[in-house]
Order: structure tokens, then sequence, then C-alpha cells
């Protein structure tokens, strides 16, 4: 006998689709099968259910390499005394677990005087320093796929990183004035490779690697119908540009999506800024959005609960009882490489494999905890690991999409027994660090 | 065989997703991100057959990784290693002041390493944690 | 429960008709009792005005266009954050203030329920996240449907069952208090670039005019008898001569009668009417139309209003006016945001700087006041800043003071680099009324608590009321300097919110137990709704229909209003 529940959300990632269907066994304890899911949706809930690889208890690193299990007390009390007494501990990740964990993860930080940061460090952090100078004309994803015709990938790769993005949001559906779905779509690519995302596009653009920038400032010429001096930009043919623009500005409806490729690459929030400025300039002409193609499937979400606490996105700086903000300087990455920080606490993400290695380095050099239910390159070389049930597979919680939209996450399996959930240990260190903190 | 320089990207892949998900830890981890996508014309520069292992540099650090033959090309002079330690254990921590590293666009060496083991992803970040490297 | 007894302050209650008499006020089981036991603590209010908690009718305290203004306004934080305290987190932002920091400085005002002016229902869940981490104050939202294209099709075929159905489950699935009316059609037209600026301009494809969906709202407003009426941001918002479409708006109303069990008495409340209340078919030739408005509400005593008064400051617009917001990024080049919600609204964020130098700034600081000293009736006319569009909420103490002391009015008057040519295009030199006291609580107070339907609970002193009550350092026969004013209401001696201390000598002591006020109003099952709901959740929405409900634990804390709408 099986149990079936739908309408479930998938902890990957920005895409957070909320149709999966998911089969489980009667108990609730096993997921036998995932629907709707794309590969690494499915993956993620399967691969969860699988106990035999699952670390179920806390384990501390030891002088040869290798880990011993402790109490969830034991790591409770290591990572409390951690935060109290560090001078400028850093509490970074939470882009992987839900808004309640979060919430309780700042008030840690602010009694400690923590730095409290979010992937969007390595992700679409340049995107929020963009926003912050030019702003962001944008909508909902149910806006692009009901009157959207024209549809730019600029520097992202969806058919690897947001699998179902273009079948659930902006190329294949059938919205209310879109109903012959792709047919009525002109989608155009810009990126440096001819990429799987690019064979479905009408027009590719393979832009020289690192020179969107002066492509995006010549559409913003083409579009306001200046002319373009030189015969190339950015690797690309001046009447290409010519073309691709005159696309954009017949259309009724057009949303830029972006990514990596112009978040991560040299320019930076400069290439970011260029781009929500074309989107501007062509609400001149026509309707135009831009969405950022958000990571993980709550990055967004942490960036509003430190946005209503706190008052910014990412990066902030509480270590002087009040809060600051300054990305180039208050960003993990640089207080890493500057050795500023004496603890480093992570949840719900993986510096170790997605950070620069200088800074993983530095990172296993320091007093560190990390909360994650995988075994991962940063739980390796932390000295505690504490596992805890995976959000939105064994216990729910909000999550934001990446147009901001507010999903609840849902309990769908139990977690194995014993463990804690992400809010659990982080009330247990709040506990902790009151007390220590009292005395 | 010789030694290229071309310019590193790293990014996202569906394998890199999946086995990221089944575990990091995993062989099936190493063989979707301990690659290095590489253009057609860039092997005939290198002079080495597909999949055979590499020793990729730049300023900021080196690592052994598969090279294969472009998956999402052509785009000569580029090369791609997905998002993960072996991509970081070579990409840029520069941030130019914006707190973001430059994960897309490393000028990085090529060398045949046809000898030299791809690391498992664990062994790899400790070897650069607490290694002589 | 603790008990207390507040004696000799000067009571300034409409409720109870007192007018600054010397009386005492006690507090027992968080509400306000005739008499209470000798262990009652006695907090001694001589020579000081007390009232009730004052009740804010709207402003953008909660939500994603809220977040998206902090986000995107790191510079909004800079000087004034405040560290974290004994009994407060840290605290932070100007014209966009931390969750914290908005209970905060709402309750050392002495204001202790407030209501969230816009929430997108799709994003419901997150406007209750951030109610739910805004501390002390009591809070409802307003659910959005001036947009909606549930509400234009049940509205164009005529179908006021089908329209009061699905008002009545949008207002359950997203815990939402009222019917909010938001540039009606504009912000639809908005999806493909265009607006609606007079009531009679039609929605592009769904061929409906503002006038029919103001009228079809206000219709199944009154026949589901909700606590309050239709909230509404009429169309044309800014622009010179738009008393034209207010007036037009307004005249809908006309006539027509409340239902409600709730003592509601008016059927329309138009909020920010300031930024309504322009002449003039220029900024050349921009003047007051105060006049005209504040004769029409006057006369109609089935409306009430805010004022959204400019404070002069530089701040933060946003509405869910979205193309009014791209409008004005259009004049100032300041940074825009844009959120296009489907199938229910639009939004737009644009910083502002009202520069008292600058003549038309100074004519919309003059209209706002000339609004409230016009009007006849404070109990229908309320003191509000639409924060943070025209000026950030702790600038009420700053609008009490110039409402009641002219030499305060004239005074920034002469000081504006552009007076004569401010004075001769409004009203205001000429206008000496001071408003009293009790005029105040009732603009601050009564009227709001009344308008929202919950004079039995709120904006009063009568005994059986919530224990929400304020005093304040100042007696009104003994002012010799407005600046006094200012001063009394931005820090109140001492705050009660539900019967617990939660001020003390201006600062904070405890952050409550704040509740979340929905309405809930029953009305007959309606399966055609039901299968309309759940085609276009399939076939349109971007989310699945079990997921769109605001589930009970973001409303930890819920203080339902239920309505039976049979």
């Amino acid at each position: 006998m099986s149990k079936t529940v739908t309408d479930v959300i998938c902890p990957f990632c920005g895409t957070l689709c909320d149709d999966l269907v998911v089969i489980t066994d009667d108990e609730g304890k096993k997921i036998l099968n995932v629907e709707n899911a794309c590969a690494i949706g499915a993956e993620k809930f399967l691969h969860s259910s699988d106990l035999s690889h699952r670390v179920t208890r806390p384990r501390k690193l030891q002088e040869d390499g290798s880990f011993k299990e402790i109490t969830y007390d034991e790591a409770i009390e290591y990572t409390a005394q951690m935060l109290v007494n560090a001078k400028k501990p850093s509490m970074y990740g939470w882009s992987s677990t839900n808004c309640e964990a979060q919430s309780v993860g700042h008030e840690i930080a602010e009694i400690c005087g923590a730095l409290v940061d979010n992937t969007a460090a390595v992700c679409h952090g340049t995107t929020l320093v963009a926003v912050q100078n030019v702003g962001i004309p944008s909508c909902t994803l149910g806006e692009v796929k009901n009157r959207a015709d024209r549809i730019v990938f600029w520097g992202c790769n969806p058919a690897h990183a947001h699998p179902r993005h273009m079948s659930r949001y902006s190329i294949f559906p059938r919205g209310y004035f879109t109903g012959k779905g792709h047919k009525q779509r002109k989608i155009i690519v810009v990126d440096p490779r001819p990429t799987d995302t690019a064979s479905i596009a009408d027009v590719h653009l393979q832009v020289e690697q690192g020179y969107d920038y002066e492509l995006l400032q010549a559409f913003r010429a083409a579009v306001r119908g200046q002319e373009i001096t030189g015969d190339i930009i950015a690797g690309v043919p001046k009447e290409k540009v010519y073309e691709a623009a005159e696309i954009l500005r017949s259309g009724r409806f057009g949303v830029i999506f972006f990514g990596m490729g112009v978040t991560q690459s040299l320019g930076k929030d400069h290439n970011i800024d260029a781009a929500i400025m074309l989107t501007k300039d062509l609400n001149d002409y026509t309707k135009f959005s831009i969405i950022a193609m958000r990571g993980h499937y709550n990055v967004t979400g942490s960036g509003q609960v430190l946005g209503w606490q706190f008052g910014f996105p990412y990066a902030v700086d509480l270590t002087r009882g009040f809060a600051r903000y300054n990305p180039g300087e208050t960003g993990t990455i640089e207080v890493l490489k500057r050795k500023e920080i004496d603890a480093m606490f992570v949840l719900g993400s993986d510096p170790g494999a997605h950070f620069p290695m200088q800074c993983v380095k530095e990172i296993s050099n320091l007093p560190s905890v990390a909360i994650d239910p995988h075994i991962t390159p940063t739980t390796e070389i932390c000295k505690v690991h504490v596992p805890v049930a995976f959000v939105a597979i064994e216990v729910g919680g909000n999550c934001y999409r990446m147009d901001n939209v507010p999903i609840e996450a849902k309990k769908v399996v139990e977690p194995p027994e014993g463990m804690m959930t992400d809010t659990e240990f982080l009330k247990g260190v709040l506990k902790r660090v009151k007390e220590l903190k009292e005395n | 065989m010789s030694t290229i320089t071309i310019n590193l990207i790293s990014g996202r892949t569906i394998q890199q997703g999946v086995s990221m998900e089944g575990g990091k830890e995993t062989d099936k981890y190493m063989k979707a991100c301990g690659i290095i996508e590489i253009d057609d014309s860039d092997f005939k520069r290198l002079g080495i057959m597909k999949n055979t292992n590499v020793k990729v540099k730049s300023q900021h650090g080196e690592v052994v990784v598969k090279a294969i033959e472009a998956t999402q090309g052509p785009h000569p002079g580029v090369g791609f290693i997905p998002m993960g330690p072996w991509a970081n254990s070579v990409t840029n921590p520069e941030t130019y002041s914006t707190g973001m590293p430059t994960f897309k666009g490393v000028i990085i060496t090529i060398e045949p390493a046809e000898t030299e083991k791809v690391l498992n992803s664990i062994e790899l970040v400790r070897a650069k944690c607490w290694g002589d490297n | 429960m603790s008990e207390y007894i507040i004696k000799n302050g000067k009571v300034y209650d409409p409720k109870t008709g007192l007018k600054g008499d010397v009386s005492d006020v006690c507090i027992k089981d968080g509400k306000i009792a005739d008499k209470v036991s000798s262990k009652a603590k006695v907090i001694d209010a001589k020579g000081k005005t007390v009232m009730a908690g004052a009740v804010e009718i709207h402003a953008h305290v909660a939500g994603p266009k809220v977040n998206e203004g902090r986000n995107y306004r790191p510079e909004d934080k800079l000087f004034t954050y405040k560290p974290t305290g004994k009994h407060t987190r840290m605290a932070g932002g100007f014209s966009i203030p931390t969750t914290f920091k908005t209970g905060y400085e709402y309750a050392r005002m002495g204001y202790t329920t407030v209501m969230e002016a816009a929430m997108p229902p799709l994003y419901a869940r997150h406007v209750h996240e951030e109610i739910k981490d805004t501390p002390i104050i009591d809070e409802g939202a307003f659910p959005v449907f001036g947009n909606n294209w549930f509400v234009f099709e049940y509205l164009k075929n005529n179908e006021m069952d089908n329209v009061c159905a699905y008002i009545s489950w949008l207002l359950k699935t997203t815990k939402g208090y009222a019917i909010k009316i938001v540039n009606p059609g504009g912000s639809e037209a908005w999806g493909w670039g265009e607006n609606c600026t007079t009531v009679n301009d039609p929605v592009p494809y769904f061929d409906i005019t503002p006038a029919e969906i103001v009228k079809g709202l206000l219709t199944a407003n009154e026949q589901l008898g909700l606590p309050h009426s239709i909230h509404i941001h009429s169309n044309n918002l800014g622009n010179p001569g738009n008393i034209e479409t207010t007036l037009a708006t307004l005249k809908i109303a006309e006539g027509v009668r409340p239902n409600n069990k709730f003592g509601r008495e008016q059927v329309l409340h138009h909020t920010h009417v300031q930024f309504h209340s322009y002449k003039g078919d220029s900024w050349g030739t921009f003047e007051s139309g105060a006049k005209e408005i504040a004769d029409y509400f006057n006369k109609n005593k089935n409306m009430t209003m805010d004022l959204g008064c400019v404070t002069l400051d530089e701040t933060t617009t946003m509405t869910a006016d979205g193309p009014f917001e791209h409008h004005l990024t259009s004049l100032n080049h300041l940074k825009w945001a844009n959120v296009d919600v489907e199938l229910e609204t639009s939004s737009g964020i644009v910083p502002y700087v009202y520069d008292p130098n600058i003549k038309v700034c100074a004519i919309q600081w003059a209209i706002g006041l000339e609004l409230g000293l016009l009007a006849k009736d404070p109990m229908r006319t309320f003191i509000t800043t639409d924060h943070p569009n025209a000026g950030p909420f702790t600038r009420y103490p700053r609008i009490m003071k110039w409402l009641m002391s002219d030499k305060s009015r004239q005074d920034m008057l002469k000081g504006f680099k552009h007076s004569d040519k401010v004075i001769a295009a409004t009203n205001l030199a000429s206008l000496d009324r001071e408003l009293t006291m009790f005029e105040i609580a009732q603009m601050t107070r009564a009227g709001p608590a009344k308008s929202l339907g919950l004079y039995d609970i709120f904006g009063g002193l009568a005994k059986g009321m919530d224990a929400d009550v304020a005093i304040f350092d100042i007696d009104e026969d003994k002012i010799k300097d407005p600046e006094q004013i200012e001063k009394a209401f931005t820090a109140a001696d001492c705050v009660f919110k539900s019967g617990t201390m939660v001020v003390e000598n201006g600062e904070i002591i405890s952050s409550g137990n704040k509740r979340t006020l929905w309405v809930d109003a029953k009305v007959p099952e309606n399966k055609q709704v039901e299968r309309d709901v759940q085609m276009k959740f399939l076939k349109f929405y971007s989310m699945t229909l079990n997921n769109y409900e605001v589930s009970n634990h973001y409303v930890p804390n819920p203080y339902v209003i239920e309505v039976d709408s049979n």
C-alpha cells in the first residue's frame, strides 16, 4: 500500500515547482516515487529516503581526520560556545532551509554580533547591488506565462539549471493571452556557448565571454534607434544586434531572464545595471520586465527575512550591535580572504564546494560548524557536522520563489528517527547562547 | 602534446545537479564535475586524446580533471568546468570590491596529465585545505 | 491579569464624550473597566493627556513591495539605526522601517492597531510573515480587488452573488480584512503598459470601466455587510486636474446606504485624498483643489477619508498603482522597481524627495492640511501620510502640530522659497482654524476605528473595550510652543496594549502579544465560483490552488471578525 501526496514543493532551485506528486510507503517513512519533478528534484527526493547514506547524528572531527559521533546536545553546546566566544563569527548559508529557521538564526546572530550572509554572495549578490542602484521592473512568473511573447535568456542556461522553467513559465505554457504557447513566442539566447537552451531559441548571440556589458549597452542604443559604431560588438555582428533589438521592440510583453553569465563575470553588478536599464528603456516602447534566475530554492527567502528584520538582503554585519551593509567589505568571501572572522557557522549551503578554494582553506582553519543533511566538502572540513531533516521533504516551512512569491513547503515523510530539524537545532542554540550571555 | 592557454568558465549542468543530490562524496559527482569541457579545436592544440586527464592551472591554484569534448559547443578558446571544488581550485577569488568572486572568465593553462588521478571531492578539498598546496 | 488605574488625567474620548475632563481610566484583564480593586497599580496622569490607543487606517508596513523598498534602499538605514536594547531588537530604516522598528515606533506614539493598506493575494503569506514579526501592534491587511480577473468577469456579467462568494473566499484564503481598490482597472491595463485615467476608460480586453468596478465592489461590500467599507485609491493619482476623476469616483457612492452590524456609517473610504485633490492643468498651473473635495465630503456623510499629508521629507513612494510609479520615475529619474502580479494587481516603488523649495511639493504639503482644516466632521477625516508615500508615519506628531497650531503653519509658509506662489495656489494661509485635542482624538482614534467597523473594540475608552490606552505629557491648556505638541506625541509617557504596559517614559518595555485581524464572511455555498477558481488556477496561475491559502500558522494569534453574509 502506498500514500500519495500532491502539490508538493521541490526544494532545489528558484523555479520552486509546487506541483510535484510524491508517493510514499504506507507509514509515510520512505519515498517510493516522484512525479513531475525534473531529474535533479527527483534525485533529491529519492536520495533522501536512502537511509544507508544518511548521517543521522552529529559528528565531531578528530585529529586524524575521522569523525566521532556526538549527541545533539553536545553539538548545540559546541555551536553556542563557538558563537559566543568569537569576536566576529560568520553565519553563512541559509538558502536551503525555510524562513522559520532563518529567523531563529538571525536572533542568534543579533545576540552574538555576527555576520549574516546567504548564497547570493556567490550567485545574485551583484544583482542585488545593481537593483540598489537602478531599481528593477519585474513581474511574477504567471505574468510571463499569460502575456509574454518575447523571451531573452541572457547568461543563463535553464535547460541545465532550472530544468522545468521553460515548460512551466517561460517558453511552452499556453496562458490566458498566449494560447499558441511557444509558437507565438520569440526567444533570444545570449551566451558564449551554444547551450542546450540556445538550441530552442530563435536567435543565439554568441557573445564573447566577459564582454556582455558592451553588448547590453549596444542593445540599449539599438532599442533607442541610435547608431552603433563598430562592426562587431562583443563578438556579435552589428546587424544581429539591430535585428535582435527590433525583435524585442516589436513584442507586446517581453521578459529578460538572466543568470551567472552576467553576475559572475567581469563587470559584475554593472552588467546587471545595464540589463535592468535596457529593460527600463524597452518600457518606453512596449512592456518589458526582468527576472533574476535565483539559484537555491530559498535564497530569495533569506533575502526577504534579512530585509524585513534588518533592512538589507545579504552580506549583513551585526558585529557592532546595529546592522551594516557593504558587500565588498562585509561579504563572506571578502572577510574570509582578509582572515577577519574567527568562527564559521554554515547552514543550508555548501561553501566547501562553491567558494574559491582560498576561502575554503580559511574555513578549515577556523572553529566551524556545518548544518547539512548531506555529506559535503563543507561538512568534511568543518569541526562539527550536524545533520538535520530535509526541508520540504521531512519538514515544511515557507520558501520564496525567484519572483519573490512565497510558497509553503510541506512535510512529505518522517525524518529518520531522532533527527532534529534546522529550527529545533537553532532554537536549542539560541537558548544556550542566551544562558551563556547572561553569565 | 603541449600546454595551451584558454578562458575558463564554470556553471551548472544537469549531471552536476543530479549527482550532487545523490551525494557529493560519490564517484558519480566526481565524474560529473571533475571534468573540463574543451572545444575540438582546443583538443587539437593540446594534442591529446579525449577523455584523458589534464592539469588545469591558473594564478590561483591547480587541479587535475578529465578533459572531455564540449557538450554544448562549439566554443573555441573557452573551457567549461561544472561548478564545484574542481572548478573552484582554479577560479579567481578576486571580487573587485563587489564581494562576488570571478567564477567566469579566468585565464588558465591546460597541460596533459594522463598519469595523474582526478580526486574525489572530499579528497580534493581536504588536500587543498590540510595538504601542502 | 494586572489591574491599573490611570488617575487625574485629562481624558479625550469621543466614545464616552470626554473632552479633556479630568477622569480616571481603569484597566482590568486586558479591558477597560469601570472600577478596579485597591491592588491596582496607580499611574498618576495629572496634567497629562489620556486617549485610547490610536488606529492607523492606511500604511504600507508589511509585504513584498515594502520589503523590496527596504532591500533596494540600503541608504534608508544610514544615520538612524538603533542598536539592540534591553527589550528591543535592533531597529532601522527611516522611510521604510524594519518590522521591529515599525512596531516599536507606532507603539511609542501611542498607536496600537495598524492596517496594512494593500496586500497582493498571491503574496499574502509574505504580508503575514512580516505582520508576525511586527511587535506589539494588532494588524490587519487589505487584499486588493480592483484589478482582479475574477472580479472583472463577474461584475461584467452582473453576477453579484458570485463576486460576493469570491470576495468571501479571498478574504478567508488570504486572511484579509477589507476590500481594497487601487487604481481600478488601470493596474491591469499596466500589464500591457497602459492605464485607466478616467472612471470611464475601459480596461483592455476585459472591457469593464473603473466606474463599473467601483460600483460593483461597493454593492458587494454592502451585500456582504463587511465591517469596513470599500477602501479606494482612485484613478489618476498625482496628476494636475485630477479632482475631476476623484469627484466622479466619489459620486458612485452618492446616496448609497451602508448595511452592516458593526456601526459603520460610510459606504466608501477614500484614502490619501491629498494626492487626489489637484486642480490646474500642468505643473505650472498646479493648485489646490482641497476646497472642492472637502465641500463634497462635508455634504456627503456616507463617506470617510484619510488625508495622506506630505511631510516634506526624503521618502519612498510605493503603491499598487503601477503606472503611476512608472510616470513618477520619468519625472524624477530615481530608481524604479515594479512588480506586476498575475491575475491580481501591479505595484511600483520610487524614492521621492519632497523638497520645500519646490513649489509643487509645498503646495502638496498645504493641500493635505487644508483637507483636515476644512473638514466639518473629524469623525470622518483621518490623519495619515499614506506611509511612506507622502512621508514616514513617524511624522504624525508633526502633522498634529501643524493642524493644532496656525503659527506653525504660517511659519512654514513664510519659509518656503516660493512662498508667494504657494500661498496664491492654495487656501492654507487664510485658514486659521486650530484643531482641538478632542478633534485630534476623533481623527486618530475614534474615527478610524468606527470606519473600520471596530469601534466596539478599539479607538475608545468605554467599559469592555480593549485596554489600549496612551498617556502623553501635554496639557492642551498650557501649550506655549507648538513644538511641545510634536514632542509629546512622538514618545508617549505610557502606552497600554490589551492591558499590558508596553511603553514607559517613551521607551519600549514589552513586545506584547500582537494579534492579526481578519474577516470571515460566511456566504452560501457557490459551486460556480469554486469551479471558476479551480479552472483559473489550473490554467493561468503559476501556483497550485492547494498551495494558495495562507495556513493558520502564519496567523499565530488571530482575531477573526465573523460576518454572517448569508
